[in-house]
C-alpha cells in the first residue's frame, strides 16, 4: 500500500519551487536588469512598472529578489554537494572500520570541526582570503562535512549488523563494495533528508554572511546584503527589509517543512507506524 | 490631599528645572576610532577630531568659517622679506600636567615635526622651516628658507600643535596639552572622555565633561541618536535617515561644507591606467549628480578637479569631465582596452560603499568591468594607501587645501608630474593673494587635464544634534570637532 504525502511535504514543496522557480526563471528573464541602477527612480513605491518598488539605487525589488534566490539557492546547492561528497565516504569509511584507529581520527576530526562555532569560522575563512561567493560556499562546505559524515556513519553502523550484510560478507564481498552496493542505497533516505535540513541552514548561513559583507560582493545581489543595505531606511522605507527578510524565513520554512515530510515519508520505522 | 498633590508637583518641577539648569556635559558620536591620539604622530582624522582644540593647541588655529586665528601665540611679526616670523606667546600657559608652556616648547614641538626621522604626517608644512629659535620664554623666532604668507595656516593644523618634551611619550595613549579640556580616560573600542581642565589660560569653556563615542555602523549610530544615548553626531552616516531628524523637533539637522574632495582615486601606475585616455574615458563615464543623489541623498557639492568649491581660488572645471559616455566608449577603443577589468577596492563609510556601486555601474555601461572588494580601514590602509595594490578606489581628502599631495609621486595613487611640482614650489613662495590664486588655479587645472583621479563631490558635512544645544561647527574648515564654544540652551 502506497503511503500518502504528508501535507507538510506538499507544503514545503511548494513554497521551495516557487523560489526554485523564481531563481530559474531569473537566468532567462527578469522585469528589470539588477546591475543597471537608475537613480532617478530610487525608493518608488510598488507600481505596474515595479511589482514590489525599487531600493535605494532604484533598482526593482523583484528582480533583485529573484537574482538572489538564486544566489542563495547556488551557494546552499554546492555547499551542501561539498558537504555531502567529503562527508559520506568519510562516514562510510568509519563505518566500515568500526572501532578501528581510522575511525577513531575521522570522527574525532569531525568533532574537532564541530568545536568550533561555524559562522566565527565562515568568517575567518572569507576574511582570510577574501569575501567572495566561491569562499563563502566552502566556508559554508566545510560545515557540512561532518554533519553528514555522523550521520552516515550511525546509519551505516546500525546496517552493519543486519543479517543481509552478513550473507554479502559470507559472499567474499569486500567493504568498500558492501558500503557501496548495500550501505549507500539503505541510507540514502536519511542522507536526502538531512540533506534538505542543511540546505536550509546553508540559505541561513548565506544570508549571514552576506549580511556582515562577506558573502556574495555586489553588484550580485544576495538577500542578506539587501536586509543589511535596508536597515537604515526601515522607518521610511521598511519594504526594502521586510521583502528579503520575508524571502529568507519562507524558503527556510518550506525546506524544513520539505525535510520533515521527507522524514515521515522515507523513514521505514515512520511509515510503518502510520500504515 | 490636594495640598500633597501640589507639594510633589512642585517638587517634580523643581528637580526637573534643576536637571535642566546642569546639563553641561555632552556625548558626540564619532564613525571611526582614532587609532592614538597624537595629532603629531597619525595621518587619520579621527585624532584631530578627539583633541583638535579641546586638548592640544598650535600657535595658531582655524575658526569655524576657516580663517586664521591667533592661539597660543598672542601675536606674530613678519620680517619685511617675508622670512622671519616672530612670535609672541601668551603668558601663564600650563599643560595639563603642571608644567609651563613656553618657547622651548614651541621649538621642541617644531624641531621634532621637522626631523627626518619624524613620523610626523604632514611633514611638508614644516618643510620651510630653516631654524627655530627661542628668544626668550615668550618670544619664538622663526627663520624660513623661503617667504611664506601661509605659514600662520600652516601652524593652525593639528599636525602642528605645541606638545612638552616631558609628556610627548605617553601623548599616544594619554595626551597632555594646553587645551581647555583634558583627557581622562580612553575606553578602547567604545569612548574617549575629557573634562574642563580648570587651569585653563584662556575663556573657560561652559561644558564640565564631554565623551565621544565611536559608533561605525550606520544603523547604531541612528538608534544611538534617536535614544538619546549620543547628544551630537557631527558627521552623520546615514544620510538617508536626515529627513526624518529633520522632522523630528528633538533634533537639528546641520549641513555645512567639509574640506572632504571625494575623489575616484586612480593608481596612475596600475596598468593601463598609466595611459591618460584610460583615465579621461572613466572621467567622462562618471555621472556626478547620480553619485551625490543615489549614495549620499542628495548631500554634496559636485566637483571637477581636487579644490574645495568654497574657496576663493576655486576654478570649475566640470565641463573638462563632463558626462558624456559615448566620449568614453571612444577613448576606450583608442587606447585598445575595450573590455577592460579593474578592481575596485572601497574602504567603509556609505559615500564609499554606495558610491562604489554606482560608480561601478557607470563603469559598465561604458564597457569597463570593475570588481568591488569591500575593505576595513585598517585593510584600507595598509593595502590601498601604503601598498598601493588597487587599481581604483573612492576616498575623501578631507585635509584643507591637499592639492598639494599632487605633488608627492610616492603618494598612494602615484601621480608623476615635475610640472605640477613646480607649480607647487612657486605656490609655496608667492605671498601675494592675487599670484597665489593664479597659481592654484593653474595648479587645479593641469591635474583635471591629467585626469589624475575621478573628480566627484565635495562631501556635504551633515550633521544631527539635539535641538538644544549651541556652538557646533556648522561647517568643517578642518577636520575638529571644537567644543569649545558649545553649550546647552535652556
Amino acid at each position: 500500500m502506497r503511503a500518502r504525502l504528508p501535507l507538510q511535504l506538499l507544503i514545503g514543496a511548494a513554497i521551495f519551487a516557487a523560489f526554485a522557480l523564481a531563481a530559474l526563471v531569473s537566468f532567462l528573464w527578469v522585469p528589470h536588469d539588477v546591475t543597471a541602477l537608475n537613480i532617478a527612480a530610487k525608493l518608488a513605491p510598488p507600481s505596474r512598472e515595479y511589482p514590489l518598488g525599487t531600493d535605494h539605487f532604484g533598482r526593482d525589488m523583484l528582480s533583485m529578489l529573484m537574482v538572489g534566490a538564486r544566489t542563495s539557492i547556488a551557494v546552499a546547492i554546492l555547499a551542501v554537494g561539498i558537504g555531502m561528497l567529503a562527508g559520506v565516504p568519510l562516514g562510510l569509511w568509519a563505518a566500515a572500520r568500526r572501532g578501528s584507529l581510522i575511525d577513531e581520527i575521522i570522527m574525532r576530526g569531525n568533532d574537532l570541526v564541530f568545536a568550533f562555532p561555524s559562522l566565527v569560522i565562515a568568517i575567518l575563512i572569507t576574511a582570510v582570503f577574501g569575501p567572495s561567493a566561491t569562499n563563502a560556499i566552502i566556508a559554508i562546505g566545510i560545515f557540512n562535512i561532518p554533519v553528514f559524515a555522523r550521520v552516515s556513519r550511525g546509519a551505516a553502523l546500525s546496517l552493519w549488523t543486519r543479517d543481509f550484510i552478513m550473507a554479502a560478507r559470507v559472499a567474499g564481498k569486500r567493504a568498500f563494495r558492501i558500503s557501496l552496493e548495500h550501505i549507500l542505497p539503505n541510507i540514502a533516505n536519511v542522507l536526502i533528508v538531512q540533506g534538505t535540513i542543511q540546505f536550509s541552514l546553508g540559505i541561513l548561513a548565506e544570508a549571514g554572511l552576506s549580511y556582515v559583507g562577506l558573502g556574495a560582493q555586489p553588484p550580485t545581489p544576495s538577500w542578506g546584503r539587501m536586509l543589511a543595505e535596508a536597515q537604515t531606511m526601515i522607518y521610511t522605507a521598511p519594504r526594502l527589509a521586510i521583502l528579503p527578510g520575508l524571502a529568507i524565513v519562507l524558503a527556510v520554512l518550506g525546506l524544513n517543512l520539505m525535510g520533515d515530510g521527507l522524514r515521515d515519508l522515507l523513514d521505514p520505522r515512520l511509515r510503518r507506524a502510520r500504515q | 490631599m490636594l495640598n500633597r498633590l501640589k507639594l510633589a508637583i512642585a517638587a517634580l518641577a523643581l528637580s526637573a528645572s534643576a536637571a535642566l539648569a546642569a546639563k553641561d556635559t555632552i556625548t558626540l558620536g564619532m564613525v571611526l576610532e582614532p587609532p592614538n591620539l597624537d595629532p603629531t604622530a597619525g595621518a587619520a582624522a579621527a585624532i584631530d577630531e578627539v583633541v583638535y582644540a579641546n586638548i592640544f593647541e598650535g600657535l595658531t588655529r582655524f575658526a569655524p568659517d576657516g580663517s586664521i586665528l591667533p592661539a597660543l601665540a598672542e601675536s606674530w611679526e613678519i620680517s619685511d622679506d617675508g622670512k622671519v616670523y616672530t612670535f609672541t606667546l601668551h603668558g601663564g600657559v600650563k599643560f595639563h600636567d603642571g608644567t609651563e608652556m613656553d618657547a622651548t616648547d614651541v621649538k621642541f614641538s617644531l624641531d621634532r615635526a621637522r626631523a627626518p626621522d619624524s613620523t610626523n604626517a604632514q611633514k611638508a608644512l614644516f618643510a620651510g622651516i630653516e631654524s627655530v629659535e627661542a628668544l626668550d620664554p615668550r618670544t619664538v623666532r622663526v627663520t624660513l628658507k623661503n617667504p611664506d604668507g601661509l605659514f600662520p595656516f600652516k601652524m593652525a593644523w593639528g599636525d602642528a600643535v605645541i606638545v612638552a618634551p616631558e609628556s610627548i611619550d605617553k601623548d599616544a595613549t594619554h595626551p597632555i596639552g594646553t587645551g581647555p579640556f583634558r583627557f581622562v580616560k580612553w575606553v578602547k573600542g567604545d569612548r574617549v572622555e575629557i573634562e574642563k581642565n580648570p587651569d585653563y589660560w584662556g575663556t573657560p569653556v561652559k561644558l564640565s565633561h564631554a565623551t565621544f563615542k565611536f559608533i561605525s555602523d550606520p544603523n547604531a549610530a541612528f538608534a544611538a541618536m534617536m535614544a538619546g544615548d549620543v547628544d551630537a553626531f557631527p558627521n552623520f552616516p546615514a544620510p538617508e535617515t536626515l529627513e526624518q531628524f529633520k522632522a523630528d523637533p528633538r533634533f537639528r539637522v546641520i549641513v555645512g561644507s567639509t574640506e572632504g574632495e571625494t575623489i575616484l582615486s586612480t593608481n596612475n601606475k596600475a596598468g593601463p591606467l598609466a595611459d591618460i585616455r584610460v583615465r579621461e574615458a572613466i572621467a567622462h563615464a562618471i555621472n556626478r549628480q547620480e553619485i551625490i543623489d543615489g549614495a549620499m541623498f542628495g548631500y554634496g557639492t559636485p566637483i571637477g578637479t581636487h579644490f574645495a568649491p568654497h574657496n576663493p581660488a576655486y576654478v570649475d572645471l566640470r565641463a573638462l569631465s563632463k558626462y558624456d559616455p559615448e566620449l568614453s566608449k571612444k577613448l576606450l577603443k583608442e587606447a585598445g582596452q575595450e573590455g577592460l577589468r579593474l578592481r575596485l577596492m572601497l574602504p567603509p563609510p556609505t559615500y564609499a560603499r554606495r558610491g562604489g556601486e554606482i560608480v561601478a555601474s557607470q563603469l559598465r555601461a561604458v564597457g569597463i568591468e570593475t570588481e568591488i572588494t569591500n575593505l576595513e580601514w585598517a585593510q584600507w590602509l595598509e593595502q590601498v594607501f601604503k601598498g598601493k595594490d588597487y587599481d581604483l578606489t573612492i576616498v575623501s581628502h578631507t585635509e584643507p587645501m591637499d592639492i598639494g599631495i599632487y605633488a608627492r609621486p610616492d603618494y598612494y595613487f602615484q601621480y608623476d608630474n615635475p610640472a605640477f611640482r613646480d607649480l607647487m614650489d612657486q605656490l609655496n613662495l608667492a605671498t601675494d593673494p592675487t599670484k597665489r590664486a593664479a597659481i592654484l588655479g593653474a595648479a587645479q587645472a593641469m591635474i583635471a587635464r591629467d585626469y589624475v583621479n575621478g573628480y566627484l563631490f565635495q562631501l556635504a558635512k551633515t550633521g544631527v544634534a539635539n535641538a538644544k544645544i549651541r556652538g557646533l561647527w556648522e561647517n568643517a574648515p578642518t577636520q575638529a570637532n571644537d567644543l569649545t564654544g558649545v553649550y546647552w540652551e535652556e
